[in-house]
């Protein structure tokens, strides 16, 4: 009971008005947990409120009622016995008179009204009261805003809940809520008070009664709404949308069909208004009203609608698009407008109610008949005069629109329409019965407008008939009127089409007299059934056609490009339905005939056209890709044994191609699809036994893109294949490198390794990189045959130069079982291992380092020894470095800490001169002082740095199921940082300084930008000296670029300026030597726009500098290039406003 | 400007639209007439709030560029015959021609034949340096060529 000792201090410091409300909040929730917890009853609250419930002071009296109401609104789900209700509602209703406490009551009454049956509802008699009292008690339009929401919310509540009891009320209550909402302007009331209209309208269905005498009045009051439009900018307190209350005012006009004779004529007048959201809203309004109205009585407006729907859609109308890319696949795609979409739509309904009425109204229409007879006397589009272009396309859409909506308007629609414009265009049913279907007659001219119609008309029939397939709606349509007319004129139509394909001029951009001709034809075919409305033979007739395009109109490049893109479609089409003749045709006539393209031994046609047409229709369906791939797989095959056996390089550029589109383009497809696994592996396997039997002459192999082209598509198929699959393939593989070469796997697995004894030949060196390539895909699962000669194999390959081979050890290294990973025993070698091998494998130097007479002869050295230079084969060096740089990426990827040693290698031959703080090389080196500081071999060490960082295409790549570490080059990158202040601080020589300043670049230049940013301060001046060192040579100038954009990114980042305002000076200085750096354009305009950037720092540290700016940016805006010129335009405006506007200096 | 506007109601044009130029990094950017007229068809005109362009004071074709020899030739069309403000405009060409190319371009202004009451006397002087150079040292004149390069009221 201490709880309730607070009681009276909890009421009274909620009705004292000087409390804070935070106090008044808190004392309230207090009060709710009393009672909530059934501590407090309610009689006791109302007993303990007592006085302030009743007393004379107006303020005292208010804040106690609303205490009581908030506790009851906190207990709504909570049960009260129905006398405790009874009196509590009394109560709230007689105080509703209260004005001057009338908050707490109105929130009383909701809480009471809001309550649900389980818990204890008001009773109906109760609820009239509470109506009554409401209604003759309150002028809700004098009141504040938020209690105007209560009292709508309120009666809300009241018709919703006690609809029953509170129509008896009658006139009262019509009254009462038109007067409540009458000159209501804040949203959030209105939004209420469009429902409250709409239940009101519900509870008097009856059409004659008391409804109609009130229409006209709600109506009044409705009607100054619309168009819904806010005066002021929504702001944040604005919880309403726009298109929210438009939508409750539409559903308040469309309640009842009462409204029709006032409604309709409104929309009608604001659909003329000129403002462009009024007109929207009228077309949405009327579509929503025609659907609650019914047929009857929109019959009567129909005629009105009809033609400002017309004026609308003709307005509004833009110049279709014609082009096949466009998203609609059928019809003809416009530009997408709201008000024409609307329009359309509620055509649509008009049509779907009244289909006789509008039909009519349409076919009767002058406008449309002046397009049929104007249209006549043009035959090709761009004869056609604007005005009657915008014609043609209205009256086009409307009967696309028409012809999609029903059966029975689209029967119409063809009986008149269909049959003039066949009329016209010199068909007749009974010619068409003359000709057997398949003869096609000679081409000649036919009007454009009509066959533009056509194709309307036939794309709405299409999306009809496409919607009756649909399960739910099953229809057969087949006894139609339409269909049989369309039968009657299919083959007719046919020669139209296809005369205005043969007739049409190349140009550019797409003609639409091609587009016309070849749509109407994929429209045709898109028919489904396979012999009804469409025969069978006809839609051969279409695929022949595209085919003969497609084989040799190939010089009518868009004619080309369009027709593949129609047999496309028709591909995806006749896909869905696998089994009917059509598909089958399709197969036929399309997908082989491409594929025998390739096979044909045909110079006139272009290799890249037969690829381009093969993917494409191979990507149209499952079944047409794998008939593809089989066919270029054939043709693959059988032109690399025409290279490998016969040595014919012409072969050579055609498999190249071939191959580059089975890599490029059907893989990724089959990939994103699934299910071709099986043909992908046989695809590979097949690849490898061709290797095997390219035993003979070794010509052929010089050809060095075919060897790419292979290696490529060897990765991304093994790249997307399954663990099994991948094991078949390396399987094979290696059966075929171990057989098939040169290589005694039997004495690479003896130590020494003895790289001197082997010459690789070129054929071997293909095997090998193929066979690395195959290695650089695998899964980290896939288990690769004796790995431990294949390690060797791949030592001694790398020390002969041989790329690929350093990419694979590289990806091995980085998908390998570490030791204390390695669950599950098996022969495969573990990380530790594997690392092993690489670096303390012995070599032995017989052969590989004749040249180095002093310690030569029975040595025995280690990779690391040969990246350091022992000896001075230089070329021996460099293919060492170059294969540890890619087997330090593949370290550096999965964060190994390897890598640390990897790179203190590399340092070491980049700082030959001052090899101090580096006491790992150390004992390594401390033979070798005879130091070998080749130029070459110093840039390649610091080139392998680009190799660490950079993410390659080739292998390590997220395709080839590698294993990344996150955030790999920033911790790379922060490790590295201070090994290379040190070391530049330290070496003395201009040369190897540069080339660490090298190094550094690459670093810098691929570690993301907000990590060199965090660090602007410290690098900036190496940057500078990184970029006036790469200024030197041309070749570098990619890498300057590279490193410029690095500089840009902290120029224009806020936390670089920072950094900045201190070398200002220096930055300059060398951004100025850049604005007329010769060897490349960005890198120009880069400088110009850091230098822009740089304008924007503090006045008086640029202030300085400022002559030296412009000077040199007089001599870019002598640029030979444009955008440079541009770019100083803007700079030397940026830099001459510093000081003023002139550009004296 | 107290006695009222010279052209009251001057004749507005469209907007043309900024062509694109196609990217092609091994053309020869030879400086062209369209450089020049994307440089100065936004100048304000000095008396209504419309640019040059709007007004139709300055088209792409009557402006010819010589690269080889380095000359630029502007002809432009005042709105009415009796424009006091030719001068203005003429000016206003010039100073920003001057800031965005390199001094060696010989940049010569006149008003297109038959435009202009007192033709002769414009075109004189506009190519006149020193009476550039002078008119430019008016503060008055300055302060109105800078309100027109810079307006932003456009």
């Amino acid at each position: 009971m201490a709880k309730l000792d607070h009681l009276t201090q909890h009421i009274e410091s909620y009705v004292d008005s000087s409390a804070t409300p935070a106090q008044q909040a808190a004392s309230l929730d207090a009060i709710g947990c009393l009672v909530k917890s059934d501590a407090l009853t309610l009689e006791a609250l109302v007993r303990e409120l007592g006085m302030y419930l009743t007393t004379t002071d107006d303020i005292i009296r208010a804040r106690g009622i609303y205490l009581l109401a908030e506790v009851l609104t906190r207990i709504e789900s909570k049960p009260l016995d129905s006398a405790t209700i009874h009196s509590l509602i009394v109560f709230f209703k007689d105080r509703l008179a209260d004005w001057r406490a009338l908050r707490g009551a109105l929130v009383g009454c909701l809480a009471l009204i809001r309550r649900k049956t389980n818990v204890g509802m008001v009773i109906g008699s109760d609820a009239k009261a509470v109506a009554q009292s409401f209604l003759e008690n309150m002028q809700v339009q004098s009141l504040a805003q938020h209690d105007r929401k209560l009292c709508f919310e309120l009666l809300g509540g009241l018709l919703e809940c006690y609809s029953d009891t509170v129509a008896s009320l009658g006139e009262h209550l019509f009254f009462g809520i038109c007067e409540a909402m009458d000159a209501e302007k804040d949203p959030e009331c209105l939004m209420l008070a469009f429902r409250n209209v709409e239940s009101l309208v519900r509870l008097y269905p009856d059409a004659s009664g008391l409804l109609a005498n009130f229409v006209g009045d709600l109506f009044d009051i409705l009607e100054s709404y619309f168009p819904i439009h806010f005066t002021h900018p929504s702001g944040g307190d604005i919880n309403v949308r726009r298109d929210e209350l438009s939508k409750a005012l539409m559903s308040a006009f469309s309640s009842t069909p009462l409204f029709e004779p006032f409604v309709i004529p409104l929309l009608l007048e604001k659909l003329s208004s000129s403002l462009l959201s009024a007109k929207v809203d009228s077309l949405k309004y009327l579509r929503a009203c025609a659907v609650e109205y019914g047929a009857e009585r929109m019959a009567n407006h129909a005629k009105a609608i009809w033609s400002l729907l017309k004026d609308a859609i003709s307005t509004y109308l833009e110049e279709p698009v014609f082009l096949f890319s466009s998203a609609s696949v059928v019809g003809i795609t416009f530009q997408n407008n709201e008000i024409i979409t609307e329009a359309l739509s509620l055509l649509q309904q008009l049509v779907m109610q009244n289909s006789d009425l509008l039909v009519n109204l349409i076919i009767d229409d002058e406008d449309v008949n002046m397009v049929f007879n104007s249209l006549a006397y043009h035959e090709k589009y761009n004869a056609i005069p604007v005005q009657e272009k915008q014609k043609l396309h209205v009256i086009g859409r409307i009967l696309y629109v028409t012809a999609k909506t029903s059966f029975s308007s689209c029967n119409l629609v063809f009986q008149s329409l269909f049959s003039k414009i066949m009329k016209t265009l010199g068909f007749s049913i009974k010619n068409n019965d003359s000709l057997p279907n398949d003869d096609i007659l000679p081409p000649r001219r036919f009007k454009f407008g009509f066959l533009y119609l056509c194709i309307e008309l036939l794309a709405g029939c299409l999306d009809l008939i496409a919607l009756s397939e649909e399960p739910l709606v099953h229809y057969d349509f087949e006894h139609e009127m339409f269909c049989t007319t369309l039968n009657s004129f299919s083959s007719s139509l046919f020669n139209a089409f296809g005369s205005a394909v043969a007739l049409s001029s190349d140009d550019h951009p797409l003609d639409p007299d091609i587009y016309i001709g070849v749509k109407g034809l994929q429209i045709l075919a898109m028919f489904p059934g396979d012999a009804f409305p469409i025969p069978k033979s006809l839609f051969e007739n279409i695929l022949r056609k595209f085919m003969s395009i497609i084989t040799e109109d190939f010089h009518k490049t868009i004619l080309w490009d369009v027709a593949l893109k129609a047999l496309v479609h028709i591909g995806s089409f006749v896909q869905k339905f696998h089994e009917s003749e059509k598909a089958m045709s399709y197969r036929s006539f399309v997908v082989e005939k491409t594929v025998e393209l390739l096979s044909l031994d045909d110079t006139t046609m272009s290799f890249s056209f037969k690829v381009e047409a093969l993917s494409n229709i191979g990507m149209t369906g499952m079944e047409h890709m794998l008939k593809v791939l089989q066919g270029l797989e054939g043709a693959i095959f059988s032109s690399l044994s025409d290279v490998f056996v016969h040595g014919n390089l012409r072969s050579a550029k055609t498999v190249v191609q071939l191959l580059e589109c089975y890599s490029s383009k059907l893989l990724p497809w089959t990939r994103e699809n699934g299910g071709f696994e099986e043909s992908v592996v046989h695809f590979a396997v097949e690849i490898w036994s061709q290797l095997g039997n390219c035993m003979g002459s070794s010509i052929s192999f010089e050809e060095k893109g075919l060897l790419d082209a292979i290696m490529k598509v060897m990765k991304l198929a093994v790249g997307c294949c399954s663990v099994e699959s991948q094991n078949i393939i390396i399987q094979k593989a290696y059966s075929i490198l171990s057989s098939h070469t040169s290589f005694e796997f039997k004495e690479l697995e003896e130590l020494p390794l003895t790289p001197g004894k082997y010459d690789i030949s070129l054929r071997d060196e293909w095997v090998l990189s193929i066979f690395a390539s195959a290695v650089i895909a695998v899964c980290p699962q896939t288990s690769i045959p004796n790995e431990r000669v294949v390690f060797h194999l791949f030592i001694i390959a790398l020390l002969k130069g041989v790329v690929p081979v350093a990419q694979a050890l590289g990806s091995m290294i980085n998908k390998m079982v570490s030791k204390s990973n390695a669950t599950e025993i098996s022969s495969d070698l573990t990380l530790e291992e594997a690392l092993d091998i690489i670096f303390n494998t012995k070599i032995s130097a017989i052969g590989i380092l004749q040249k180095c007479n002093r310690m030569s002869n029975g040595r025995e050295v280690v990779l690391t020894d040969l990246c350091l230079g022992v000896g001075t084969d230089r070329l021996l060096q460099i293919n060492a470095l170059c294969g540890l740089s890619w087997i330090g990426k593949g370290l550096l990827l999965r964060g190994h800490e390897k890598i640390k040693d990897v790179t203190m290698i590399l340092l070491e031959c980049l700082s030959s001169g001052t090899k101090s703080a580096l006491p790992l090389i150390h004992d390594a080196s401390e033979n070798t002082d005879e130091k070998n500081s080749d130029p070459l071999v110093m840039k390649c060490a610091a080139d392998a740095f680009h190799v660490l960082m950079s993410d390659s295409e080739d292998c390590l790549h997220r395709n080839f199921h590698v294993r990344i570490r996150p955030l790999y080059k920033q911790r790379f990158f922060a490790s590295m940082m201070p090994i290379f202040q040190q070391l530049i601080s330290k070496s003395q020589s201009s040369f190897p300084r540069s080339l660490l300043y090298r190094a550094l670049a690459h670093i810098i230049s691929d570690t993301p930008l907000i990590v060199v940013l965090s660090e602007a301060k410290k690098l900036v001046p190496v940057l500078l000296d990184c970029l006036s060192m790469l200024t030197e040579d041309i070749q570098d100038k990619d890498m300057l670029y590279g490193l410029l954009l690095v500089l840009s990114g902290i120029l224009t980042e806020k936390n670089g300026h920072e950094a900045v305002a201190e070398n200002v000076h220096v930055i300059i200085n060398c951004l100025i030597r850049l604005v007329d750096y010769p060897h490349k354009m960005l890198v120009r305009e880069t400088a110009i726009q850091c230098l822009l950037a740089m304008a924007e720092l503090p006045h008086s540290r640029i202030y300085p500098m400022r002559k030296q700016v412009l000077q040199a940016i007089v001599k870019a805006l002598d640029d030979k290039k444009r955008t440079v010129r541009l770019e100083a335009v803007k700079c030397r405006q940026a830099w001459a406003s510093t000081a003023s506007r002139s550009l004296h200096f | 400007m107290t006695l009222g506007l010279i052209n009251a109601n001057p004749v507005v044009h469209a907007k043309k639209e900024r062509v694109a130029r196609t990217e092609d990094p091994h053309a020869d950017d030879a400086v062209d007439p369209l450089d020049i007229y994307d440089f100065v068809r936004d100048i304000r005109d000095p008396e209504h709030p419309y640019s040059l362009e709007q007004l139709s004071v300055l088209s792409e074709e009557s402006i010819t560029v010589d690269d080889k020899l380095g000359r630029i030739l502007i002809t432009f069309t005042p709105t009415i015959q009796h424009c006091s403000m030719a001068t203005v405009i003429g000016l206003c060409l010039r100073v920003k021609l001057k800031h965005f190319f390199p001094p060696h371009y010989k940049v010569d202004i006149k008003v297109s034949p038959g435009s202009h009451a007192d033709e002769e006397s414009v075109n004189k002087q506009l190519n006149d340096k020193e009476r550039v150079a002078a008119a430019l040292e008016n503060p008055n004149l300055r302060q109105l060529v800078d309100e027109c390069l810079y307006s932003n009221e456009l």
